[in-house]
C-alpha cells in the first residue's frame, strides 16, 4: 500500500468534528452481564451472583465497568471517504456517574470530538477521538467513554 | 463481600493487590461474543498477519476490562469507580500472561467525596507496561468526617 504524505485538510477536520451517530438502545440483560463477566474472568459477585448482589447496596446485578462496550454503538460517520481500512483501538477514558443495572435500557450516541493525522511505524494514520455518551431510561448519563480510534 | 477498603486506611504509595490473567485464544473468542467485537485480528491469525501483526492480539477493551477488574476488586463492594483510563501502547498476544498492577498516587477529598487516584497498568512477562492507565475511586470512611 502506498502511503500519501498527508490526507486530512483543515476543512475535512472541521466537517468531521461534531459528527454524531444515530442513537442505539439496548436492554441490559442479566444473562449478558454474567456472560461478559465470565468472558473477562471477573468473579465479582455483583456481576455474577444475583443472590449476593441483591443484598448489596445495588439491590441486584450491576454491569462491570467496561460492559458498555457491548452496547455496539455505531461509529459517527466520516463526512468524506476514509481510505484507511485497517483499524486499531488506541485506548479509552471512561467516566462513571450512575451504575448500570440489569433491567436498565441504555441509549448510546457517539460523536467525533477530534481528528488528526500522524506518521507512525505503519505509515500515515488518522487518529479520531470519539466520545460515547450512555444514558439510562431516566435520562441520566450513566457513563461517557472517550476512545481513540486509529485508522491506517 | 466482607472485604472492604476504607479511605482512612489508604496511604499514598500503597500498591493494589495484583490480578494475574492468562489470556487464551478461547478467551478472545468468548470476549468477542460477549462484547460484540468481531474484528478478525482477534481470532483469525491469517487476517492478523495480513494486517502486519505478528499474531492475533488481545482486544484493547479486554485489557481495559482487566484493569477494571484490578480496581473494582481492590475498592470493594462499597467503593465507586469514577474514572478508568487505559492506553493501548503495546500489543499483547494470547498465551502470554499479563499482570494488572496499580499504586495509589493521591488521596484527597472533593465535594464531600473521599477520593483516591491510582496509576494502573498491565505488565507482560518481560516487565513491559503494554497498557498504562489511571483510575479514580470514591471510598467509604470508617467514620463520617466533620464538615
Amino acid at each position: 500500500m502506498t502511503t500519501p504524505a498527508s490526507f486530512l485538510t483543515e476543512e475535512m477536520r472541521n466537517q468531521a468534528i461534531g459528527q454524531k451517530s444515530e442513537p442505539r438502545s439496548i436492554d441490559i440483560e442479566k444473562g449478558a452481564i454474567i456472560k461478559f463477566a465470565q468472558a473477562i474472568e471477573d468473579d465479582n459477585p455483583l456481576y455474577n451472583d444475583e443472590m449476593v448482589a441483591r443484598d448489596s447496596r445495588y439491590g441486584g446485578l450491576i454491569a462491570p465497568p467496561t460492559f458498555l462496550r457491548s452496547v455496539g454503538v455505531d461509529r459517527p460517520p466520516y463526512p468524506f471517504d476514509m481510505p484507511f481500512n485497517r483499524m486499531l483501538d488506541g485506548g479509552s477514558d471512561w467516566e462513571y456517574f450512575h451504575p448500570v443495572r440489569a433491567g436498565d435500557r441504555i441509549t448510546a450516541i457517539s460523536e467525533i470530538a477530534d481528528i488528526n493525522e500522524r506518521i507512525g511505524r505503519m505509515g500515515l494514520m488518522v487518529i479520531t477521538s470519539i466520545v460515547v455518551t450512555y444514558r439510562n431510561q431516566f435520562g441520566q448519563v450513566a457513563a461517557t467513554q472517550t476512545s481513540t480510534s486509529i485508522r491506517y | 463481600m466482607a472485604y472492604q477498603v476504607y479511605w482512612d486506611d489508604v496511604i499514598e504509595g500503597m500498591q493494589l493487590p495484583e490480578v494475574v490473567k492468562n489470556p487464551t485464544t478461547q478467551q478472545l473468542v468468548k470476549y468477542a461474543g460477549a462484547s460484540g467485537d468481531y474484528y478478525q485480528i482477534h481470532y483469525d491469525q491469517a487476517f492478523a498477519k495480513n494486517n502486519d501483526l505478528e499474531d492475533v492480539i488481545l482486544h484493547g477493551a479486554l485489557k481495559n476490562a482487566f484493569l477494571g477488574h484490578l480496581v473494582t476488586k481492590w475498592m470493594g463492594p462499597n467503593g465507586d469507580l469514577k474514572r478508568l483510563v487505559a492506553q493501548y501502547r503495546g500489543m499483547d498476544i494470547p498465551g502470554t500472561p499479563v499482570t494488572a498492577k496499580g499504586v495509589v498516587i493521591k488521596k484527597y477529598q472533593d465535594k464531600g467525596a473521599n477520593l483516591v487516584d491510582c496509576d494502573i497498568w498491565l505488565e507482560n512477562d518481560k516487565g513491559d507496561r503494554t497498557t498504562p492507565g489511571s483510575a479514580t475511586v470514591a471510598l467509604p470512611c470508617r467514620q463520617a468526617l466533620p464538615d
